[in-house]
């Protein structure tokens, strides 16, 4: 009850040389109730870095302990191409060489045909065209990827055995999943690409017009250079996307690690034999379950690493129009 | 007219020569491209429909179903078995299964309680065992009937053939099972229900929390940036990884409390932290980012009078997010909240890396109970190198597919609703 009774000199008061007295009341007041809010928010912002920061810790301990083990050599890590926890063999290559594969073929996939789309879809297709075409896309984005996998395993790979041969494709093989996943990717790319290329400002398209350009050429050598950056930043993100892909693979691409460029052998990937290992019985501290997390760090990292790439792609290149 | 025009596909504008006659041609490559691209498109509309047949295709469909013992051979006195009193039936069981069996059945319901539909029930279940010997897909049924039909009477004289929808209320309703044609979703559907149940109250108020501090409070300093970079970076890893955290922290770190134990829960049956609960918690910290950064832009979408006109009537920074802001951002923050739950129950990788476990037949009865999931279901079956498991797969499938559907239909009418009165 004191304070409010008080009296207090305020700014105005000095600078119009008199003393304007001010009720307590009336001046900003500390409101413990909206601090609280504040920091508690600040809190669930602070979830994210604690994520972050747990991945970090959990995959590079767990790795740490991997790499400390007498059977383990980084070097060998590395360099060795034969994967064989059963008789101490722990070389990276087999399972890096098959996610390469798959998402090589994701990405013939999906690069080529996911640009095609975005180009019709910008440039060609009228309003009602749209209408029904994006949310067809939306719908493939939309379905799980254990889907896709029932997709490649029960459609793709009997597809590809009545083109090739029974005898040259395997049941589980690379090729299969890879070009199932570049479905899955298809509708990323597409849809990113389609966002840079309206970015592109209607003047430019219009200039090209007036000079005598053909519809094509404007799409081909206007628009397509301008936006660039952004369908550069849908490929890496889409290459990262496809690297971490886990159930495609995990279904159709083959379980066993095995260091083939058949495309039509089968072959696991890093993230299938992530699946495969932790789907069995797993027990802590044993050396497969210690190898997973050191597969998940280099997953982690390449991921990660496209993905800054990426952006840094976009806000690098990016060219800016009034 | 230039042989350079002829040879290169150098653009009238930047071409010295005046002539026109390369206009024809390069009409004609305008015209192959677009079709290009159309066909493109086509390609990725082909797909989706292909995927669908391809479900479709193996949900419906003929099978040969072979009884280990014929109906016929057990119908007394000319009456077939279906129309025999329960006394009769109840005699043939004891009859027909084994001592142990028919004790057991006793103790789960005495057979005096039971009704005369019942004991045929369990008559058909455990002496004819009606086996599916062969299945096949629904355009082989209807192409191919003839060849089918001769191919059943050459090399299962005894089956019956008959045409079987392999998604129907049964096997929504009936629990997980090693026979196929008993073979349900329901723990499956319970389990996904319970994870995302957890994962929508541990995630939906944090992620609203992160995207309103970040829109409304952060200024733009170190740390602020710091977390917006680091919650787009989060959502670009691998679902996989976030599975490997949630073994890590949730099952094996914290495992005292998302195995129950802390709460006084001793049942041996709970896996050791392999639980629904670690399963939601894990799916909370995957969806969180896309969470925040939906929240983030509906609450951006808000415009800045309405912020202004609050504080002029002297509202406090929450009074006027709480009364104001969230109201009107709410629409595009739901919309955004279903889309994430929906890509959490599709989420297969990281229930596996967790440890969902691959065979349960009791439903899930709070969160520190042994789990499985729809898509966990999937996977599981279509490993399987059985086709009838296929079959199974195709089924679950559409009933995770309609779910996903209902859930996005939602999404697009509370858009189409709320956006209609702002």
């Amino acid at each position: 009850m004191m304070q409010h009774t008080s009296k207090v000199r305020t700014m105005a008061g000095l600078v119009g040389g008199a003393t304007i007295e001010v009720a307590d009341e009336l001046r900003k007041r500390r409101r413990w109730g909206e601090t609280f809010i504040q920091a508690f928010l600040f809190m669930c912002g602070a979830v994210s870095i604690l994520t972050t920061l747990g991945i970090v810790f959990v995959l590079g301990k767990e790795s740490l302990l991997f790499f400390s083990m007498p059977e383990v050599s980084l070097v060998e890590f590395f360099t060795s191409t034969s994967w064989h926890p059963a008789v101490g063999d722990f070389g990276i290559w087999p399972l890096v060489n098959a996610t390469v594969m798959t998402s090589g073929f994701a990405m013939l996939v999906a690069l080529p045909l996911g640009l095609c789309v975005a180009i019709y879809l910008s440039e060609y297709a009228s309003e009602r065209v749209r209408a029904v075409l994006k949310p067809i896309l939306e719908i493939l984005a939309g379905i799980p990827t254990v889907v896709y996998g029932y997709f490649a395993l029960t459609f793709m790979t009997p597809l590809l055995r009545s083109i090739f041969g029974i005898e040259t494709v395997e049941i589980y093989n690379t090729a299969s999943a890879g070009l199932v996943m570049g479905i899955l990717i298809l509708p990323l790319v597409s849809s990113m690409s389609e966002d840079a290329l309206s970015a592109v400002p209607r003047s430019l398209r219009e200039a090209a017009y007036a000079l005598g350009a053909t519809k094509l050429e404007t799409a081909i050598r206007i628009v397509v250079p301008a936006a660039l950056s952004g369908i550069a930043a849908a490929f890496l993100l889409a290459v990262s996307r496809a690297v971490g892909e886990t159930m495609i693979v995990a279904i159709a691409a083959g379980a066993g690690p095995a260091f083939t460029f058949n495309p039509f052998k089968a072959a696991e990937t890093m993230t299938g034999h992530i699946v495969r290992i932790s789907g069995g019985d797993l027990s802590y501290d044993s050396i497969d379950y210690n190898s997973i997390f050191a597969i998940g760090l280099l997953l982690f990292l390449i991921t990660l690493g496209l993905n800054i790439i990426s952006r840094r792609v976009v806000r690098r290149f990016r060219e800016v129009y009034e | 007219m230039s042989t350079r025009a002829q040879s290169s596909p150098v653009p009238a504008w930047d071409s010295t020569n005046t002539s026109t006659n390369n206009l024809p041609r390069r009409h004609r490559t305008a015209k192959l491209w677009q079709l290009l691209f159309m066909l493109a498109t086509i390609v990725a509309v082909l797909t989706l429909v292909a995927m669908l047949f391809n479900i479709i295709n193996s949900s419906f469909g003929l099978v040969a179903i072979q009884n280990e013992v014929e109906p016929e051979t057990l119908s007394q006195d000319g009456v077939p078995l279906e129309q025999l009193s329960k006394e009769q039936l109840v005699a043939i069981l004891k009859d027909k299964v084994s001592k142990g069996l028919f004790r057991r059945l006793e103790s789960e319901q005495p057979f005096a309680d039971r009704d005369q539909a019942n004991v045929y029930a369990l008559v058909v279940e455990r002496v004819i065992k009606p086996r599916i010997v062969r299945s096949w897909t629904l355009s082989e049924s209807l192409l191919q009937r003839k060849a089918i039909e001769a191919e059943v009477s050459q090399q299962y004289p005894n089956a019956r053939l008959e045409f079987r929808s392999w998604f129907n209320p049964n096997f929504v309703s009936s629990p997980q099972s090693s026979v196929p044609q008993l073979a349900g979703v329901r723990t499956a559907i319970l389990g996904s229900l319970w994870t995302i149940l957890i994962t929508i109250v541990v995630a939906f108020p944090l992620g609203m929390g992160a995207a309103i501090y970040l829109e409304e409070y952060a200024s733009d300093n170190f740390v602020n940036r710091i977390i917006q970079t680091n919650i787009s970076n989060l959502a670009g890893v691998p679902s996989i990884i976030y599975g490997m955290l949630g073994l890590a922290i949730f099952v094996r770190g914290l495992e005292p409390l998302t195995s129950g134990a802390l709460f006084g829960l001793t049942d041996p049956t709970t896996a050791n932290g392999r639980t629904i609960l670690s399963a939601g918690l894990t799916l909370a910290l995957l969806i969180l980012p896309v969470l925040i950064i939906n929240g983030q832009e509906a609450i951006r979408a808000v415009p800045n009078s309405l912020r202004h006109a609050s504080y002029a009537l002297g509202a406090t920074r929450w009074q006027t997010i709480w009364h104001h802001v969230l109201p009107s951002a709410l629409p595009g923050i739901l919309t955004g909240t279903i889309l994430a739950i929906s890509r959490a129950i599709g989420e297969t990788a990281p229930l596996v890396v967790v440890g969902a476990s691959t065979f349960i037949v009791f439903d899930p009865s709070s969160p520190f109970s042994k789990f499985t999931a729809l898509p966990i279901q999937i996977y599981q079956w279509t490993v399987r190198p059985q086709l009838e498991f296929r079959n199974i797969a195709a089924a679950a499938i559409l009933v995770l597919l309609v779910l996903l559907l209902s859930l996005n239909a939602s999404a697009v009418i509370l858009r189409n609703r709320f956006s209609r009165r702002l």
